[in-house]
C-alpha cells in the first residue's frame, strides 16, 4: 500500500520532470527514474517478466539509444564537453548509489546461492515465484505467448525487420548532398589515373 | 495475497491516466524533438500500466502479453523515430520542429 503511493508519486514527479525539462540530457535522467519506478510497480502486480523487459529494454537499450542520439546531436556544443570535469559533485552520490548496489548483490549472494544468512521463509516463500500455475509466473507467461498468442508474437517478429531495415534507409542516406559529394571528390582524388581513364 | 490487492484497479487507471496526459502534453507543449519522443515513450508506458493492472484485476495472462509487443512496438518507434530526428538535424541543422517545413504543401 505504501509501497503503491511511494512509487505513484515518483511516477508523476519523474513523468513531469522528463517532459518539462530543458535540456534532453536531464529528461533521460528523469525518464530513468520512471522506467525504474514503473518496473517496480509491475513486479507488485505480478508481472515478472514485464518487469525485467521494462529493464532490459527500456531502461536498458531505448535509455542508451537517447543518450546516443543526444551525444550524436550536441557534439562539441553541449555544456558537458566544456572544462575537464563539469559535475565534480556527482562523486559523492555515484560512489553511495554503487556501493549501495554492490551492498545488495553480497546481501542477495549470502542469503541465496552462498547460504551464509538464513532465508526468511515467513516473508518469502521461496520456489512460488516463477513457478507455473501462479499468476504472472514466467512459465505461464511463456506457454501462453508461445501458444495462444502465438501469432501476435510471429507479426513483432516482422515489425522488428521492418524497423531495422527503415533504421538502415534513413541513417545509411543520411549525409548531406554536399558532404556525399565532397567525399566522392576526394575518393576520385585518390584514385586519379583510374578516374582519368574513365573520363 | 501482497499488499497491491487492496489496491483497486480504478487507482491503477487514475495514474496510467496522469501519466499519459503528462506525455500528451509533453508533445504538444514541447519543441524539442527529443524530449517529444520520451513524453511519447511515456504514453506508450502509461498504456503499459493499465494493461497490465487489468491482466491482474482479472488474473489473466493475455494483458502482459500485450504490453509485451507494447515494449517491442515501442522500442522499434523509438529506433526510427530517432533515426528520423538525426536526419532532419543533419539537414535542417537545428533541433525545433516548427522550424522544420520541409514537408509543407
Amino acid at each position: 500500500m505504501t509501497l503503491f503511493w511511494v512509487l505513484a508519486i515518483a511516477l508523476i514527479a519523474t513523468a513531469v520532470f522528463t517532459v518539462t525539462q530543458r535540456s534532453p540530457v536531464y529528461s533521460v535522467v528523469g525518464l530513468l527514474a520512471n522506467f525504474v519506478a514503473l518496473a517496480t510497480l509491475y513486479l507488485t502486480l505480478n508481472a515478472e517478466f514485464i518487469f525485467v523487459m521494462q529493464i532490459l529494454v527500456y531502461a536498458g537499450a531505448i535509455l542508451v539509444l537517447f543518450v546516443f542520439v543526444i551525444n550524436l546531436l550536441s557534439a562539441g556544443t553541449g555544456p558537458f564537453s566544456e572544462g575537464p570535469n563539469r559535475m565534480p559533485r556527482a562523486r559523492v552520490p555515484a560512489v553511495l548509489v554503487g556501493l549501495t548496489g554492490f551492498g545488495f548483490l553480497i546481501y542477495g549472494l549470502a542469503r541465496g546461492p552462498l547460504g551464509i544468512l538464513p532465508l526468511h521463509v515467513a516473508t518469502s516463500q521461496p520456489g512460488e515465484v516463477g513457478r507455473s500455475g501462479v499468476f504472472g509466473s514466467v512459465a505461464d507467461f511463456g506457454v501462453a505467448l508461445f501458444s495462444t498468442h502465438l501469432l501476435p508474437f510471429e507479426i513483432t517478429a516482422f515489425i522488428l525487420m521492418v524497423a531495422v531495415i527503415g533504421v538502415v534507409v534513413l541513417a545509411g542516406d543520411a549525409a548531406p548532398a554536399e558532404t556525399r559529394g565532397h567525399h566522392v571528390r576526394r575518393r576520385a582524388q585518390e584514385r586519379e589515373p583510374i578516374v582519368k581513364a574513365e573520363r | 495475497m501482497s499488499a497491491p490487492m487492496e489496491i483497486d484497479v480504478s487507482v491503477y487507471i487514475v495514474l496510467s491516466a496522469v501519466i499519459f496526459f503528462i506525455g500528451l502534453g509533453g508533445v504538444i507543449l514541447r519543441r524539442n524533438p527529443l524530449i517529444m519522443v520520451m513524453a511519447i515513450e511515456l504514453m506508450f508506458n502509461a498504456a503499459n500500466l493499465a494493461l497490465i493492472a487489468f491482466a491482474r484485476a482479472w488474473t489473466n495472462n493475455a494483458g502482459q502479453i500485450f504490453a509485451f509487443l507494447v515494449i517491442t512496438v515501442a522500442a522499434a518507434e523509438v529506433a526510427i523515430g530517432l533515426a528520423i530526428v538525426v536526419v532532419v538535424f543533419r539537414r535542417a541543422k537545428n533541433v525545433d520542429v516548427d522550424e522544420i517545413a520541409g514537408l509543407r504543401g
